[in-house]
């Protein structure tokens, strides 16, 4: 069903551990590339090659990579995880087995399991509004190559990043969505990312999103392992958001602590256009989230927020980058982490405001709370400001939870594990309050809620997670 | 025998050599004081003598520390009850200062401390409808804004509104002892009115309440059965409602002496 690419094992040696690491992967795509380009969407072939050369030039990326000084992946990076290459099937249909049931939410649903996309193949009680298409990269590389071909890899190929260079290498497959101009999306299209294996596996995608001119779409992307094995996921979505269209991003991340997950969100907005992205970690062992969003034209807005819920030995780093190319534009970005235990939380906040994006305005917070002394946070906001009539704030606060809240609550009567479990709630919740689609606050509420009790976060009327 | 088991019944309250401190500095130097069932004692006092440090310690702020003394709160040993147990037992404190919750609503920051104090007294949980028509009821006695319970737990709320939401939670959990700790500053004259009455009105044979003031304008309102006057962390004067009188007219500098 995978294969398996040559045992890192054998060849290990510390001193060469940098090189070592990336060889099997050199090795695999040397002798496999072929194969790779055959069972892959088209348009991802073109800057497969140059992707390559540009990961065999960078490497993984280590801790003394500046922006990925907080994540150190090389531990999960020398996992022998199994690929995909040939694409063959699993067993199981996913809309026969997964009952993903936000109450309400009645989504366009879709899935994807490890790195393959699944049509669904009726969709009788809710058709599609006219002209949008929803469908895998590789179908919409054959049935609409001059679309696909006009957006692939744009925002992507800029990036010096060793993961997005291996993503560019090895990604075969991946979601698409077009939504044409002025057309209104009446409910949120969910995918859900199936991560599914016997062995430890490695899933590479590529997505890609387009909102036309003055259309609307809500997309919530939920994130869930089935399986006790390893995990490493990296995935790649290119969002591009016309003049005058609404853009939300959802990314729900419920995965098992044996998962590492990279995942790359890029961003281009053009004039007028509105873009919410909401990042939410609710349980994960790895994550590095890469978040940049282009402001392209005028007097667009930005929201970007997120929130991570983490114990044991979880690390979430959220690296993110909002660049005011433009004028007249607003952005404003939200972070709150409560960590526990060993967890390790990162935060980059990168704002950038080019030197004739001038009337810019932009706003930035990241609060932590740390619940015990071994709980590590480390944030940077990163402000390059090159115009002179902007207004530009940040703030980064990293504390405990309000002792004299505490006591106020304890006073009537509320037992101190309740206190905490409420102040912790109420921590999050303008990023919950940030959520737009109503079913999902709610259902979010609840997954925060449970998460904070110490109950696994698991999703009610999911029968395979 | 006879003569304690009559004094268990009807005092609620014992506090003998009572010593704490925070941060190693001693407050409260030895403090005696004896509340029973339906009386109203008002704490007067100059700044820094001692008094919201007394009332910290009756409701267990873990920011004080009790170096000396017992406190007997109906038989039982207060001392030893965690502040969520002894709000359970019936203990309420109005604070000089209320806490902003964001993020908490009133609704929900209600319901659970019902709750809380239902459990601890082995009773079910309040019914929808039943919480809801005690919040009718309860606001409109204290005049409280229907829009405030709506929102955040004293988030944005005006001082005045502060005063009425510790008096409006009050009535919600109907305490046997209330600690009011300057209720009466920062509101004016009608507000000042309204807090009196929500009191007055709760006011029973079988609850105490302990007024701390630093005018007597409140006593007016709130008629005190005594008037204790703590001065260094001690109480150096008891007396009917005219101490208080007295002390607005001369102050406290001569009973210093």
């Amino acid at each position: 069903m995978t294969n398996s690419k040559t045992d890192i094992q054998t060849t290990t040696s510390r001193k060469k551990e940098a090189v070592v690491l990336e060889q099997p992967y050199i090795e695999l795509y040397e002798q496999n590339e072929e194969t790779i380009h055959i069972h892959s969407a088209s348009a991802l072939n073109h800057g497969r090659r140059k992707a390559f050369e540009k990961f065999k030039e960078l490497g993984f990326p280590t801790p003394r990579v500046e922006i990925y000084k907080y994540t150190d992946l090389r531990e999960p990076l020398g996992v022998d995880y199994g690929l995909n290459i040939k694409r063959m099937n699993f067993p199981v249909n996913p809309y026969n087995v997964f009952k993903c049931d936000v109450p309400g939410i009645s989504a366009y649903l879709y899935f994807v399991v490890n790195d393959a996309f699944y049509p669904m193949e009726n969709r009788k009680s809710h058709p599609l509004p006219e002209g949008v298409i929803i469908i895998s990269l590789r179908k919409a590389s054959e049935d609409y190559p001059e679309l696909v071909e006009k957006y692939i890899s744009k925002l992507a190929e800029k990036h010096v990043d060793g993961m997005i260079a291996f993503n560019g290498a090895f990604a075969q497959d991946g979601f698409f969505i077009y939504v044409p101009k002025n057309v209104v999306l009446d409910r949120p299209i969910q995918i859900v990312n199936i991560m599914r294996s016997d062995v430890d596996f490695m899933a590479n995608s590529h997505n890609l999103v387009i909102v036309e001119q003055g259309a609307k779409a809500q997309v919530l992307v939920c994130d869930h392992t089935v399986d006790d094995v390893r995990f490493f996921s990296n995935r790649v979505t290119e969002v591009f958001v016309g003049e005058n269209a609404f853009y939300e991003h959802y990314k729900l991340e419920n995965v098992s602590r044996k998962t590492t997950e990279v995942s790359t969100l890029l961003i281009a907005q053009e004039q007028n256009s509105n873009v919410l992205g909401n990042i939410l970690t609710l349980h994960n062992g790895i994550t590095r989230n890469n978040i940049e969003i282009d402001l392209d034209g005028e007097n667009c807005e930005t929201y970007l927020t997120g929130m991570t819920l983490s114990d044991g030995r979880q690390v979430v780093d959220n690296y993110t980058s909002i660049l005011h190319n433009q004028p007249n534009s607003h952005s404003n970005e939200k972070f709150k982490y409560i960590l526990d235990e060993e967890s390790k939380g990162g935060f980059t906040g990168r704002l950038f405001v080019a030197k004739d994006a001038q009337k810019t305005l932009a706003y930035q917070n990241n609060k932590n709370i740390l619940l015990n002394h071994t709980a590590k946070m480390r944030t940077k906001p990163q402000l390059e400001i090159y115009a002179d009539d902007v207004k530009c704030s940040h703030g980064a606060t990293i504390g405990q939870l309000d002792e004299k809240a505490m006591f106020y609550m304890r006073q009537r009567g509320i037992s101190e594990k309740e206190a905490r479990m409420l102040l912790m709630y109420a921590f999050t919740a303008d990023v919950i309050d940030n959520i737009r689609i109503d079913a999902l606050k709610d259902r979010i509420k609840i997954l925060v809620e449970k998460r904070l009790r110490g109950e696994l976060s698991k999703c009610e009327g999911c029968s395979i997670c | 025998m006879y003569f304690s088991t009559r004094l268990l019944v009807c005092i609620m309250l014992e506090i003998k050599n009572l010593h704490a401190s925070v941060n190693g500095k001693e407050i409260l130097k030895g403090v005696d004081l004896t509340v029973k069932k339906g009386e109203i004692h008002a704490i007067m006092g100059p700044n820094g003598s001692g008094k919201s440090t007394l009332a910290s310690v009756i409701t267990g702020n873990p920011t004080f520390e009790v170096t000396k003394g017992n406190v007997i709160y109906e038989g039982i040993d207060l001392l030893e009850l965690d502040p969520e147990e002894r709000a359970g037992a019936g203990i309420f404190l109005s604070f000089q200062y209320p806490i902003e919750i964001p993020g908490v609503s009133m609704v929900n920051f209600m319901r659970a401390a019902i709750n809380a104090q239902r459990k601890y007294r082995d009773e079910e949980p309040i019914s929808a409808t039943e919480f809801l028509r005690l919040m009718r009821e309860k606001k409109e006695l204290v005049e409280m804004d229907t829009q405030l319970t709506n929102r955040s737990v004293n988030e944005g709320f005006s001082g005045g509104e502060k005063k009425r939401n510790e008096i409006f939670q009050m009535a919600m959990l109907e305490p046997k002892l209330a600690i009011l700790d300057e209720t009466d500053s920062g509101l004016d004259i009608d507000a000042l009115r309204v807090v009196a009455n929500g009191v007055n009105k709760l006011k029973s044979n079988e609850n105490a309440s302990i007024v701390i003031t630093h005018y007597q304008r409140l006593l007016d309102y709130i008629v005190p059965d005594y008037v204790h006057v703590l001065h260094d962390g001690k109480i150096i004067k008891t007396g009917d409602k005219s101490l208080a009188l007295e002390l607005e007219e001369k102050g406290y500098d001569w009973l210093k002496k």
